[in-house]
């Protein structure tokens, strides 16, 4: 057998793979069969924080929302969020971040609470995400953290937000300046708005609360201020 | 050359058995990729110490070059070049042709498309399908498909699952026809043609179509890890246990650590893909078991080494006498290294500290360049001259290409390791990120320089190989390598 065709081609061969994919692979999915695999569209459902940041973009951005996606609605959201995993995917942001977060090295102090599996039963996370290297932090908990606008100026030129940042800019998500996300900008600020956003404790450790800036102010103004002092905010956390 | 059995029937032709121009053909696309992805890498490099002059263009984009890469020198440079090598061996150790000359030619093309198709599909997809309204509605993306080694986009997966097909009939077809106990050599080719065929379908497709989540993440890793460890590996121990005894003219010291080394590698290899992900949602007892089987293939690992340093014992005067077997050995010597590294990287207590740092990416080329790139360029050295019948132009130059690739590789992995440790205790302390990313800064720029001298062996060896040709076609030459003759079962059974 040791020598053979036969029992190189079907023990070695076929049998130790058959063994190893039967112990390692189809084991944890049927430990977890019955987690269902959510849609996208379940996703977007009554995950408020996420509508939330969504409509933000239109407000923010209401010329190049109207352009390229139209109104904020949760088909929309959808819609753009898998555009949002394309684009992560094809531009390689899973090479340098990662996914989840561990249980140890205190991971939990830095990002918040440690992965779970439920967290993974769904339509963006195929192919799954963990993701092997961190050259830039874990995402998994990203989403919420930083307003909109510092998502676009950072996709756009990360030095301008993060100086000594060694990421790559990305111009071509957007039409010539950081305030004209294109289509696969908004979509790619969608989605790691999304990451993180279907915990409980969103955003993980910073508690939103809009401090007025002096003067009187007209709605519209009022709420510009307030992502202001959330952007503010976000600073001193850092 | 020796014959330690009688021929079973008389000894066919050389050019009966191998055709070389397609052996040629192979290891010079295989050079040009490399070159590709040695010059993608050095993008990279360049874009983390915050000096890529070419930031901001979209198809230069580092991110993904990133992905071309490593999908390049994995599919485009040791697939090509261990194409190359079969070409000559299998026939040679067999005693008998591939299966048809035609299909030869018709997978080197179509194993091209693919490739190119990976690249062009990495580099152009998401450009395109932002930019044409046609293809915007596609189902899938044109770009890069989110499984690491296996970004190959999603398109190309079955015409390169198919490639894989005809490579294993192509081969198994001299294989199959011999009689009686086969040589380790075969049986390592034997299984690598399964495994990367079950392995290639198993990764590109399950996390894509079947499976989501947690699970899809163990078999993520499963297939990072056999990719390595049943397609590259066993092909490259294949050539080794075939080229080390022909050079060194005599058999393996031992044929039965031989066979531990095989079986055991066998068993132990493909339950380890887990290690990748440890402290992920998977199954803890899933991960325990794949740090077990991590440790167990290391201790088989040791087995190998051993057997081929016995091998040698006697005649070490050819590491400095013979370039390919001294490119082999450091090969050896770095897999001992990086096997070593891994059997401590593998427990939970090291990777709380290095995971996810640039100790892995370290790891990762010593693999990959140190050990299964330095065998395939020993190979080079070996075949270059023979099928040209001509010597190397400059030793010298072969002996810069050797020290160069090593040296630096070396260099590289050292620092990188090291960068990973410190990384680790940045993160751990809870500095902020941006401390972690300017204390690597000054490995990232050793990283660039020792990556220069990896190239700049190359460029040796491109010269070298060049003005060897051209050696080759001047009338009149004296022939002074000799028409290689095929040796009949050289080395079927060791001493022990």
């Amino acid at each position: 057998m040791f020598e053979s065709k036969s029992g190189v081609l079907l023990v070695a061969g076929l049998g130790f793979f058959a063994f190893a994919f039967l112990s390692n692979a189809l084991v944890p999915a049927l430990m977890y069969r019955d987690l269902p695999e959510q849609t996208t569209t379940q996703l977007v459902e009554k995950n408020s924080n996420l509508m939330y940041q969504f409509e933000n973009l239109s407000h923010r951005y209401p010329e190049q929302f109207a352009k390229h996606v139209g109104e904020p609605t949760q088909e929309n959201c959808a819609e753009i969020l898998e555009l949002g995993r394309r684009v992560y995917t094809g531009e390689g942001c899973w090479h340098c971040h990662s996914q989840f977060v561990r249980p140890v090295s205190r991971e939990e102090d830095r990002w918040g609470p440690v992965a779970k599996t439920e967290e993974y039963q769904n339509e963006l996370q195929r192919p799954v995400m963990f993701g092997t290297r961190r050259v830039g932090p874990d995402l998994s908990r990203e989403g919420g953290r930083r307003a909109n606008d510092w998502h676009a100026v950072h996709f756009f030129q990360p030095t301008m937000v993060s100086h000594e940042s060694p990421m790559p800019s990305y111009p071509w998500l957007f039409e010539g300046s950081p305030d004209k996300p294109n289509k696969r900008g908004i979509a790619l600020i969608t989605y790691v708005q999304w990451l993180g956003s279907w915990l409980e404790s969103y955003p993980y450790y910073e508690v939103f609360e809009p401090t007025p800036l002096p003067g009187n102010k007209t709605n519209e103004e009022t709420s510009e201020s307030e992502e202001q002092a959330e952007d503010a905010e976000v600073a001193t956390a850092e | 050359m020796i014959d330690v059995q009688p021929a079973e029937r008389e000894t066919p032709r050389h050019a009966d058995l191998v055709d070389e121009r397609i052996v040629l053909t192979y290891f010079l696309i295989a050079l040009f990729y490399l070159s590709l992805s040695m010059v993608a890498g050095l993008l990279m490099a360049l874009q983390l110490i915050r000096h890529n002059p070419l930031d901001g263009i979209e198809l230069l984009s580092p991110g993904r070059w990133r992905m071309v890469h490593t999908n390049v020198i994995a599919y485009g440079f040791l697939a090509n070049a261990f194409l190359g090598a079969l070409h000559w061996s299998v026939p040679r150790l067999m005693l008998r042709p591939v299966l048809d000359w035609r299909l030869s030619w018709f997978i080197l093309i179509a194993w091209q498309v693919v490739v190119l198709g990976t690249g062009v599909g990495i580099v152009l997809g998401p450009t395109l399908q932002a930019n044409v309204s046609a293809l915007e509605s596609l189902p899938f993306a044109l770009g890069a498909q989110g499984l690491e080694w296996g970004e190959t986009p999603v398109w190309i997966d079955p015409l390169a699952l198919a490639g894989l097909l005809l490579v294993a009939v192509n081969f198994m077809a001299p294989i199959t026809k011999s009689r009686g106990p086969m040589y380790v050599t075969a049986w390592y080719f034997m299984a690598a043609f399964v495994w990367t065929f079950l392995t290639y379908a198993m990764g590109n497709f399950l996390p894509q179509y079947s499976l989501t989540g947690t699970s899809a993440g163990a078999v993520g890793g499963l297939f990072i890890h056999d990719l390595v460890g049943l397609f590259v590996t066993p092909l490259g121990w294949g050539l080794m246990y075939y080229f080390v005894p022909v050079m060194l003219k005599k058999p393996m010291w031992s044929h039965g650590l031989s066979l531990v080394g095989f079986w055991g590698l066998a068993f132990f290899y493909p339950l380890n893909g887990i290690h990748h992900f440890l402290y992920t949602p998977i199954p803890m007892f899933l991960q325990y078991g794949a740090i077990v089987s991590t440790i167990a293939v290391e201790m088989v690992v040791t087995t190998v080494i051993v057997n081929f340093f016995a091998t040698i014992w006697g005649s070490s005067r050819a590491l400095i006498t013979n370039l390919p077997i001294r490119w082999f050995y450091t090969g050896m010597v770095f897999y001992g290294i990086t096997c070593f590294q891994c059997a401590l990287q593998t427990t939970l207590t090291f990777q709380a500290l290095i995971h996810f740092s640039d100790w892995v990416v370290g790891h990762a080329h010593l693999v990959m360049f140190g050990v299964f790139s330095m065998w395939l360029l020993g190979i080079m050295t070996y075949l270059f001259p023979r099928i040209w019948r001509t010597e190397w132009w400059s030793r010298e130059l072969c002996e810069w290409h050797y020290w160069l690739s090593a040296v630096g590789l070396f260099a590289m992995a050292l620092d990188l390791t090291l960068a990973g440790v410190f990384q680790g205790y940045y993160w751990a302390s809870l500095q902020p990120w941006e401390v972690s990313v300017e204390g690597s800064q000054p490995f990232w720029v050793v990283r660039v320089f020792a990556g220069l001298a990896m190239m700049a062996g190359q460029v040796c060896f491109f010269v070298n190989l060049y003005m060897t040709w051209r050696l080759s076609r001047e009338a009149g030459v004296s022939r002074v390598v000799p028409e290689p003759q095929p040796q009949a079962h050289l080395a079927t059974h060791g001493t022990n």
